[in-house]
């Protein structure tokens, strides 16, 4: 028989307000313990939440991106449970009334795209952080900073039908709150977690198999690793009679494999009901509208644009359009160098290859937009031909110095004199009579060992173009 | 210097050391958890200077204490509780801050139930308060040292808070002036949370004046409070000194069946008929739904109160049991040793009304019932000024008598939970005195936000009743 996996998930994106969700604390990451902190996030006596309305403006921003219904009126519900991270003995969240509903997120797969559901996306806080290292004999460390940090647990439909969706779900998500500009979407530090609820069925059936929920997954590998796993295994047991538990597993990446937790019968009642500290939330028309203004271009459009208006591949409007920042300086550039497919290649090649190198931002290499433009500029003019454009690239990267000035201090101009090209062609031949004895046999490969020797004679200033064309002149 | 209403000597510094003698010499009420003596000094010297300078704010000259769960900066705040026996404050009460940008010197803390947890001011971990007159006799709870200090001049006001008749049961029981005020007046920044949709601070004074004038301070919008009201704050002195001409009064029909005291209802008929007299219109009114009053209390204030109490955990300020091994450990010993027995049957109450399968039947079904009691109390309110009511069916009781039958304790509240259900305010005023001398008190409530209508039948019937000091 053949088993099918259904595929939930649930994310907690953490926002990068300027100050937590109910109070006036910093949300700075990585500053010391148990700094940022107050009153309020501390759960101390008489101490009240007071909404930050940045996170209202972040969950709106999310759920306009994923077409949600934004609710007109909701409701904030504690969450009872005693942990010490949670400083207050409740988590404030959303229960029966979050604020977006009825989503959906577009992902890219091998058979195209896929609109997968979201069923809530709800505004909750964080806990602090519980430190168990050995710094800590015989106790354990308390770190508050993080606690109360606004976060969006938004919950997936059991819409997803394999790993690899399910980490194009994680990554189309990525691209999205990174656009948006409300989270850093980082899965290894935690800005991003991800839980996923996973059963398998027979194909054909209709009724859902027993669901294992798998946590602790911090990057797509891992994701893709732990539900391949998770699914293999509960076919595996099926096949050998076993019943699935209904679970909570942790994945242990080391290991390769998910390890129970606890099961559904000693499962928490968290007690959920409406937070009395907290007025009901209400989001208007005009509110919205607000936020609609400030939303930029989401990626897929952005995509599609590329694609339409620049004339590109999809594959590169994707590889362009892949972050906000380098979709930004991919179009600032074009501003100067009006050309889409020239820009393309080298924003794809040479800075893409600028950032690996020097783990920079792309804002913040020597190379603008508008240099990078005039260095298109000066290729497009065939002032300069593609390896002095390199060349020139390099150095503007390491200086910062205007394209043009470094074309003449490194005499890089291109030269277009058919004289002077002559010249080198007749050199080359005399020098390499073997070569050219081989090249009039047929071995017409040999015709790249002469480019590359003009190229040398003119310290790359040769035109391409005109090389190649003297040279069949001459040769055959 | 005279423009100064509470100023009582020719300095603060006097009135401060005045006060502190009738502490100290009445310490066997217990109405102190703390006494801010080095504080209140200190802050009277500063006041003292104000004056003379004329730059003193309108609470000048009062010395006022504080129900000990209303914090303070730099000033232990118990809530009654072993579980905070040690807990000072960083920061001030948004009330606190009110209280202090008007000069007011804050004296003490006052004893109270435990987390505001009872009727009777016996549940307090630092002992029972007394009361002045028969100290045999239960002084009300749960801000039974408030009413106390003031009855017994301790301090010229405290403030108190009620989350079911907490402020205005003790007032009556003591003979002085007690106002619940419209939930969302008063600020809860800071003020220690029993049950919060509930929850609201007021004054406790000798007169409606000196309460009218302290609530005024203390009223307000907040930013730091979510649930605190816009609406402005009317100078509540134009209220006092008015006569009750044409007022319409509605009389609480269900508030003189059987089982309240007949001294009790004798003297709150007899206010109501010199009221009648003087011009006010009065009609016996009814609310149906006043009988599931206390049940629907105890299923909504609980639950809140488990939630609210969980912060108490032994981690990080509370008392922990320092024998404890292991997490579980830490919690259970730490709370099972610093919470009192009142508290810990309230928690388990609240954890069993929001659990799951009985959600429905308890706390859903409370919260339906409590939007059908405001209703129902609008529309009651309709073409009315206030509702007149007894404060409490019974006379102040025997210490021990009622606190092993808590159910008998809850229904000390019956009449005063309606306007915590509702939100509405009341001031309960001394209306007369039982043939033993006790006090009696009749409330007044009034339509949200409209505290000036309490002051101002208040006011009349406090100077127009003979009541024995």
């Amino acid at each position: 028989m053949d088993y099918e996996p259904i595929i939930g998930l649930e994310v907690h994106i953490q926002l990068k307000t300027k100050t937590k969700a109910f109070c006036g604390c910093s949300t700075t990451y990585g500053s010391e313990e148990n700094t940022q902190t107050c009153p309020v996030c501390l759960g101390m006596l008489g101490a009240l939440p007071v909404l930050n309305e940045e996170v209202v403006n972040f969950a709106i921003k999310l759920g306009l991106a994923t077409e949600s219904e934004i609710a007109s009126k909701s409701i904030f519900s504690r969450k009872n449970y005693f942990y010490p991270d949670l400083t207050k003995g409740y988590q404030i969240s959303q229960y029966d009334k979050p604020i977006l509903e009825n989503g959906k997120l577009e992902i890219e797969t091998e058979n195209g795209s896929k609109k997968i559901g979201i069923t809530r996306i709800h505004i909750e806080e964080d806990t602090g952080k519980s430190n168990h290292s050995e710094t800590f004999v015989n106790s354990t460390g308390l770190d508050f900073n993080r606690c109360g940090t606004a976060l969006l647990e938004m919950v997936s439909e059991p819409e997803i039908s394999n790993s690899k969706e399910a980490s194009a779900y994680i990554a189309a998500l990525r691209q999205l709150v990174r656009y948006l500009g409300i989270c850093d979407g980082n899965l290894e530090e935690g800005s991003m977690r991800c839980d996923a609820n996973i059963s398998v069925r027979p194909v054909g059936q209709e009724k859902f198999g027993t669901k294992v929920e798998v946590k602790n997954m911090n990057s797509l590998r891992n994701v893709e690793k732990a539900i391949d796993y998770e699914i293999k295994r509960q076919i595996q047991d099926i096949k050998n009679g076993k019943e699935i538990q209904q679970v909570t597993c942790l994945w242990n990446a080391e290991k390769g494999i998910t390890i129970p937790m606890r099961s559904k019968e000693d499962s928490d009642d968290y007690r959920y009901f409406p937070e009395p500290d907290l007025v009901p939330l209400l989001v208007n028309e005009n509110w919205i509208n607000e936020v609609e203004r400030t939303l930029p271009e989401l990626p897929s459009a952005k995509r599609n644009r590329f694609q339409k208006d620049f004339k590109l591949s999809a594959y590169d409007s994707g590889v362009l359009s892949a972050s906000k920042e380098i979709a930004d300086y991919f179009e600032e550039t074009l501003k100067f160098s009006k050309d889409p497919k020239q820009t393309a290649n080298l924003v794809m090649g040479e800075v893409m290859r600028i950032l690996k190198e020097t783990k920079l931002e792309v804002n913040e290499i020597k190379v603008t937009p508008e240099k990078l433009g005039e260095i298109l500029t000066l290729l497009k003019g065939k002032k300069i031909n593609q390896q002095a454009a390199k060349t020139i690239f390099d150095e503007v990267a390491e200086t910062g110095e205007k394209p043009e000035k470094v074309m003449k201090a490194k005499g890089l101009e291109q030269v277009l004199d058919s004289n002077e090209m002559e010249t080198w062609l007749e050199e080359v031949i005399a020098e390499n009579p073997n070569e050219v004895e081989r090249f009039k046999n047929g071995e017409r490969q040999l015709q790249g060992f002469f480019m590359g020797q003009i190229m040398k004679k003119s310290r790359g200033k040769a035109n391409p173009g005109m090389v190649a064309k003297l040279l069949n002149q001459k040769l055959n | 210097m005279s423009s100064y209403f509470f100023l009582e000597d020719n300095s603060v510094e006097t009135t401060v050391k005045k006060y502190l003698k009738k502490i100290d010499e009445n310490s066997h009420l217990n109405a102190f958890i703390t006494v801010a003596e080095n504080y209140a000094l200190e802050q009277a010297k500063i006041v003292d200077e104000k004056i003379k300078n004329r730059t003193a704010g309108k609470l000048a000259g009062l010395v006022i204490s504080l129900k000990d769960l209303i914090c303070t900066k730099g000033i232990r705040t118990t809530a009654g509780s072993k579980i905070l026996e040690n807990f000072i404050p960083p920061y001030d009460a948004s009330l606190v801050k009110n209280l202090k940008n008007e000069d007011a010197v804050i004296i003490g803390k006052n004893n109270l139930d435990e987390f505001a947890m009872g009727s009777s001011n016996e549940t307090s971990a630092f002992g029972k308060v007394l009361h002045p007159l028969d100290n045999s006799l239960v002084p009300g709870g749960s801000s039974g040292g408030s009413a106390v200090s003031v009855a017994a001049g301790l301090s010229r006001v405290s403030l108190g808070s009620e989350t079911g008749g907490s402020i205005r049961q003790p007032a009556a029981f003591c003979g002085v002036v007690g106002l619940k005020t419209t939930y969302g007046r008063v600020s809860r920044y800071g003020v220690t949370a029993f049950a919060s949709s509930f929850d609201q601070v007021g004054p406790i004074g000798k007169t409606v004046e000196d309460v009218a004038r302290v609530t005024e301070v203390i009223s307000g919008f907040d930013k730091m409070d979510s649930t605190s009201a816009p609406n402005s704050v009317p100078d509540y002195t134009q209220f006092l000194n008015q006569d009750v001409k044409g007022l319409k009064m509605g009389v609480l029909k269900e508030c003189f069946d059987e089982g309240v005291d007949p001294e009790i209802k004798k003297s709150v008929l007899e206010t109501i008929e010199l009221l009648r007299k003087n011009g006010a219109e009065i009609k016996e009114v009814s609310l149906p739904l006043l009988k599931y009053g206390i049940a629907t209390y105890y299923i909504l204030t609980t639950a809140e109160a488990s939630a609210n109490l969980a912060r108490y955990d032994g981690i990080r300020y509370t008392y922990r049991n320092g024998e404890a091994k292991g997490l579980d450990e830490v919690y259970v010993k730490s709370r099972s040793e610093g919470f009192g027995t009142e508290v810990k049957r309230r928690i388990m109450l609240g954890t069993y009304v929001l659990s799951a399968g009985y959600y429905d039947a308890f706390y859903a079904k409370g919260q339906k019932v409590r939007t059908l009691m405001q209703k129902e109390m609008n529309e009651t309110f309709a073409g009315l000024d206030c509702i007149l009511a007894p404060t409490t069916p019974n006379l102040p009781f025997k210490a021990g008598e009622k606190l092993d039958d808590p159910l008998k304790m809850y229904l000390n509240d019956i009449f005063t939970v309606s306007a915590n259900l509702t939100g509405i305010p009341s001031l309960s005023v001394p209306c007369g005195n039982a043939k033993n001398g006790l006090p009696i008190g009749i409330q007044i409530m009034a339509k949200s936000f409209d505290e000036g209508m309490t002051f101002r039948v208040g006011d009349f019937i406090e100077k127009n009743i003979k009541i024995l000091a």
